[in-house]
């Protein structure tokens, strides 16, 4: 009852709101999105480069495809990539910084250092020199961008771990002679949550944001396929023809990032944390 | 026991540094620098292995589909693809302390000729350093200005409307500010050039109005976040004991901030612009990408599109270096600025 | 000159929703006298002694009332205005010199800034520094906060608040976080200044021992209310409202071995104040009248006031002293042993000595109090023994035989029968886990009961420790720090032990509260012969509870004996220092 009222706070406050609405109203989008396409994302519809028409609400891209089908399908690679970038950084990062924080051998200074090179290296160039020697595929994105946060939370969680490991809960549980895993599973990890989740909208935020930029850079999923980043990189020359073109998936990546973020800033400050201090990683 | 020998003070003076041939801070900057130069080693292995030994033949990625038999062991033979990673990799290191960056395959591939990373990069490192020093000026007086200004009205309609907006702000990321400005300045109302061509060794200073879109889009980001950062630290030393304490000692309210508070907020607020400014790096590749900026960070995206392999370790390297320095730095700064950092041993 | 220092009429303080925090509130302070503001966490103290320098935290605000400072109203003012009376007539100390110094500002100037620029400034900041006894050289008051030790700073807070020269000094809660004897000198100080200069002191505490050290005069505040109001010899020998009484009956003594009377119940918090008198719901003497109207403050004759109907009825203090335990040092049969303990914190290269050369014996049922200051190394014996620590040398015995240095090389049996409570009830329990949950898991875990057996027992184990069967259900979250504490009773006695380490289990519990639960332990070695390893730095818990006790100065063990007649003639310098720089409520 305490717990949902807590998780439902958020909401409460004037950001928080609009940017729950604007994510749900978003993420509607993406996923009805490609049943209302009127025409094949890939294929070639009509002549390039046209105009907004009736036929084409949005106009034509470059190589004369629908703008508007596009628009509606290339939401799901940003959305769905991002999450998933993130759902393995945490996974990667919680057990790492759990183990370097509750058991003290060492795994932790050695975890750790490895670590501080991850963080000292700036995110964009950790990709783009991830492109350039495992080449331009999804999976290398992913595991890329999920690297990049695997540092950050697993300092977070094994700091967290350390305070919690202190507490008198987890002494008693130590001193009945508990099993790691239920020390860990039972006593620490349900208490280090709560400031593992407050972060997480936050680095969802910078998931979509590098994610978006490697994609508009060329270096991360490849024509022909539909996605907002890549739509504006690819529909940048036409920028005179069919300004419509660029400035569709340029907005709608702007309303999805201040979406989430408004809707990651308040679940943070419901949880008695702020993002002031965080940082988006670029 | 009476209590008139209770009312000895207790004279036990804790342990203070007195005056000593090498100040201590010496030991700290040593210190710290060299742990700077440990950690650049270790990305140096970082960014070799990421770029050398990672699956993918680089040789055929280099030359794409025009790739003969030839012309692959002609780049094979030049990037020393035959020898061991070790070996290549300590030649590539030794070179680079030395200042040979190497040769660029790209360009080679074109030109036939092994072209030297070093002097590809001079004009392309100036500019980006305009870029990127225009953009600090602005960045540093505007967001402590923001910053102390929500703070010191925390909960006004003024920081209403910085924490709003930097809100918003801060989540774009610059292709899509930088795309939205070209369109509603360049394109729409014809204002600014909406890409930065100029002459190869024409300084960015012969035209100006190019600079104007790119410090734009990467102020949009970083001085929002800059400026939340200034007001978080800010109201933590606003909302502390020795400020509360400054004003039922009777201090003047501008006394309080400016004497009591701001000293101690000024570590934490060049912590946060150092931080900043270091997380410009990422910003500046994309946008300069994003206007045909003719910097540093355009040229590694071409390389990396063109796996152009010495060319991004290179380019990479110093990166690295600038991003690392950075850190080094404002760790520096904050130990000076802070007493308690300052005296310790 | 006006006749009083300070003089309060009707305050009220309220949040910004309209619900009060303090109300009604009026005392008068004489020149020159210091008064006593004493009450438990909630009682509004320290909101009313901010107001009285026109300041409200963010979040309340001052509603109404007048303050006059030596004949100068201060109430009403703007914050620029209010702003000049500050520190010139009326000072404030704080309660954590440590945060409220400036960390980088130089303490001399700290203490000069509180002046006009003026070419005298340097030889008033060396006098202030004088006067509270720190040392003037130039390189002493160029040093910044966190170089001086914690009683220097609270000296330089003290001189910052004395440079000008105030008619009064607001002092809140000035000795917390200082070690008894660095307290008491303090304290003394304090009151030499006070004489010597004349101005007059609102000594804001929960500590009703140091307040009878240094007060003249005492007002108890109870739910943002003055209950009763007098000379503070007379309010601590013949307290007229229950509260007050209950408050005086919950102190331990030092001195004397004392029973301990808890006050039942609850303090209210703000907005659940009930209607009526706010403390009938605990109230032994209340009749049907308490509940529907709030009782005046009431004169009551020499000079004194106190806010209940049934005043008259308040019992006289009637102190009971505890009975010697019986034939304890002759019990041969020892539960526990610890020899020649010798235990290290390993920091980053070098270990530092917690303590060395530890040997004691508790016997069944037996209660043994470790004391000493912080640093002395006595909750590392604490965790030595229950297997949280391992010794660097020596050994403990259980019956006899030797226990593996950490918990997880011992047996379950070995783990049952020695449980620990710890220090702070705010993390002492899982906050995810309800009430529940956290007493079965031992039952379970050491005793094999069946998930059913062991939350069947819950309902027991919680009757034991006083606290209804209803909070089985609850998070702590929930819970007060008294009933937290009680609940983790709970969970130590649902392995069955035969010995609890309790490690200062009621620092950080108000002082009822902590009646209450030393109550407890007393009632539950009478019922279940259990064993005790008491952990604590207050002479007073120990002489409430404890058989026997160790002195601990810096690691080493350097008086023992049996608590009374340790307390009444220590042999050893330290323990005299220690017994004759605790407070007492007792008559010295």
């Amino acid at each position: 009852m305490t717990a949902l009222a807590v998780r439902l706070r958020f909401a409460r406050t004037g950001y928080g709101k609009v940017g729950l609405a604007g994510s749900l109203l978003l993420l509607a989008l993406i996923a009805v999105g490609p049943l209302l396409a009127p025409y094949d994302p890939s294929a070639i519809a009509g002549l390039p480069l046209q105009h907004a028409s009736r036929q084409f609400p949005l106009g034509t891209d470059g190589l004369g495809r629908d703008v508007l089908s596009r628009v509606l399908w290339g939401g799901r690679s940003i959305v769905g990539l991002s999450v998933l970038a993130t759902s393995l950084a945490y996974a990667a990062g919680a057990s790492i910084g759990l183990l370097a924080g509750y058991t003290k051998s060492i795994l932790d200074p050695l975890l750790m250092r490895a670590m501080d090179v991850l963080l000292a290296v700036p995110p964009l160039l950790f990709l783009l020199v991830l492109a350039t020697g495992a080449g331009r595929s999804i999976p290398v994105l992913v595991l890329g961008v999920a690297t990049v946060h695997v540092p950050s939370i697993a300092r977070i969680v094994r700091a967290s771990t350390q305070e919690v490991a202190t507490h008198g809960y987890v002494e008693a549980a130590v001193a009945r002679g508990e099993r790691l895993p239920a020390l860990l599973g039972r006593e620490i990890l349900p208490n280090v949550l709560g400031t593992v989740l407050a972060d997480a909208g936050i680095r969802l935020t910078a998931s979509i944001l590098i994610l978006a930029s490697v994609n508009f850079l060329g270096l991360g999923l490849q024509p022909p396929a539909a996605d907002w980043a890549l739509m504006i990189s690819e529909n940048r020359g036409g920028i005179a023809l069919n300004s419509l073109a660029v400035a569709a998936p340029a907005l709608l990546i702007a309303f999805l990032t201040i979406s989430v973020n408004l809707v990651a800033d308040a679940v943070a400050r419901s949880l008695g944390t702020s993002t002031d201090r965080k940082r988006v990683a670029r | 026991m009476t209590a008139t020998e209770l009312e000895a003070p207790e004279l036990v003076l804790v342990d203070v540094p007195s005056r000593r041939r090498r100040h201590p801070l010496v030991g700290f900057v040593l210190r710290r620098v060299a742990a700077g130069i440990a950690t650049l080693f270790v990305v140096s292995i970082l960014l070799f292995a990421g770029t050398n030994v990672l699956p993918g033949d680089v040789a055929s990625a280099v030359l794409g589909r025009d790739s003969t038999p030839a012309g692959l062991a002609q780049i094979r033979k030049e990037l020393d693809l035959n020898r061991p990673a070790s070996e290549r990799y300590w030649s590539w290191l030794s070179g680079f302390v030395q200042g040979d960056l190497g040769s660029s395959v790209a360009s080679q591939a074109v030109s036939g000729e092994p072209t030297p990373i070093s002097g590809l990069i001079g004009d392309r490192i100036r500019n980006t350093a305009t870029l990127a020093l225009c953009t600090v000026l602005l960045l540093v007086p505007l967001s402590i200005f923001f910053g102390v200004l929500s703070a010191t009205r925390a909960g006004s309609p003024v920081d209403h409307a910085v924490t709003g907006i930097s809100l918003g702000l801060i989540s774009l990321p610059e292709f899509v500010t930088g795309t939205l400005l070209v369109l509603l300045l360049a394109q729409w109302l014809g204002l600014l050039p909406a890409v930065s061509l100029i002459a190869i060794g024409a300084s960015v200073f012969t035209h100006p109005s190019i600079l104007v879109l790119p410090v734009l889009t990467l102020l949009a980001a970083s001085l929002a976040q800059t400026t939340r950062m200034v007001r978080a630290g800010m109201l933590e030393v606003l909302r502390s004991d020795y400020v509360e304490w400054a004003r039922l000692s009777g201090h003047r309210e501008r006394d309080v901030v400016f004497r009591y508070a701001l000293r101690n907020a000024l570590a934490p607020t060049v912590q946060v612009i150092a931080l900043n400014v270091q997380w410009l790096v990422g910003g500046i590749v994309v946008t300069e990408y994003v206007f045909g900026y003719p910097g540093i960070g355009q040229a590694l995206v071409q390389a990396v599109s063109a796996r152009d392999v010495p060319y991004v370790l290179s380019v990479g390297m110093l990166i690295a270096i600038v991003y690392i320095a950075l850190n080094v730095l404002a760790d520096l700064l904050v130990v000076l600025l802070v007493p308690k950092l300052r005296t310790a041993q | 000159m006006n006749e009083h220092a300070l003089a309060v009429d009707d305050l009220r303080i309220e949040l910004v929703s309209g619900e009060p925090v303090v109300e009604d509130v009026s005392f008068r302070v004489g020149h020159g006298e210091v008064l006593g503001l004493v009450g438990e966490s909630g009682s509004g103290k320290t909101t009313t002694a901010l107001a009285l320098l026109g300041y409200a935290r963010p979040g309340v605000r001052i509603a109404n009332g007048t303050i006059d400072v030596a004949g100068t109203r201060i109430s009403g003012l703007s914050e620029a205005q209010v702003r000049r009376y500050r520190g010139r007539l009326i000072s404030y100390v704080p309660q954590d010199p440590a945060a409220a110094l400036n960390p980088s500002v130089r303490v001399g100037d700290q203490v000069g800034n509180m002046l006009e620029r003026s070419s005298e400034k340097e030889a008033h900041v060396d006098d202030a520094f004088e006067l509270v006894q720190l040392p003037t050289a130039r390189d002493f008051r160029r040093r910044f906060p966190h170089q001086l030790s914690g009683g220097q700073q609270q000296r330089v807070a003290i001189a910052a608040a004395l440079v000008c020269k105030p008619a009064v000094v607001l002092m809140d809660e000035p000795t917390t976080g200082l070690d008894v004897v660095t307290q008491a000198n303090l304290l003394a100080q304090v009151r030499r200044l006070q004489r010597e200069l004349g101005f007059a002191i609102v000594y804001v505490s929960h500590d009703l021992a140091v307040v009878a050290s240094i007060a003249d005069r005492i007002v108890v505040m109870y739910a943002g209310r003055v209950v009763e109001d007098g000379p503070a010899a007379r309010v601590l020998s013949e307290p007229q409202h229950p509260y007050s009484l209950g408050l005086i009956a919950s102190v331990p003594d030092p001195r004397e071995p004392r029973v301990l009377r808890s006050i039942p119940g609850v303090a209210v918090g703000v907005g659940e104040r009930p209607p009526g008198c706010p403390f009938a719901p605990r109230c032994p003497q209340r009749i049907a009248a308490c509940e529907e109207s709030d009782p005046r403050l009431e004169r009551t004759g020499g000079d004194r006031l106190v806010r209940c109907l049934e005043w008259r009825r308040t019992p006289t203090l009637a102190p009971e002293w505890r009975a010697p335990s019986g034939a304890l040092p002759s019990r041969p049969a020892s539960l526990l042993a610890v020899e020649e303990l010798r235990a290290e914190h390993r920091g980053r290269g070098d270990a530092v000595v917690a303590c060395s050369g530890v040997s004691f014996a508790i016997a069944q049922g037996e209660c043994v109090a470790l004391v000493g200051e912080s640093g002395s190394g006595k909750t590392t014996i604490a965790r030595c023994v229950a297997g949280l620590h391992a010794p660097a040398r020596g050994r403990v015995l259980l019956d006899g035989a030797a226990l593996a240095p950490l918990a997880a090389g011992r047996t379950p049996d070995a783990r049952r029968r020695i449980q620990i409570v710890f220090q702070n009830p705010y993390d002492s329990l899982n906050p995810r886990h309800r009430v529940a949950q956290s007493i079965a898991r031992p039952a379970q875990a050491l005793r094999g009961y069946s998930r059913k057996a062991a939350e069947h027992a819950v309902a027991d184990l919680l009757e034991r420790v006083r606290l209804p069967a209803r909070l089985a259900t609850r998070f702590p979250g929930e819970l007060s720090g008294g009933e937290r504490q009680r609940v983790a009773v709970a969970r130590a006695l649902a392995a069955d032990p035969d010995l609890i380490v309790c490690d200062e289990i009621t620092s950080a519990l108000d002082v009822s509260v902590q009646a209450a639960v030393l109550e407890l332990l007393a009632d539950l070695r009478a019922e279940l012969g259990l064993a005790l390893l008491l952990i604590t730095h207050d002479l007073g818990v120990v002489s409430s509870v404890a058989d026997r006790v160790l002195v601990l100065d810096q690691g080493v063990v350097c008086e023992q004996g049996a608590v009374r007649s340790l307390l009444a003639s220590p042999e050893h310098a330290y323990t005299q220092r220690l017994v004759a720089a605790a407070p007492t409520l007792s008559v010295r």
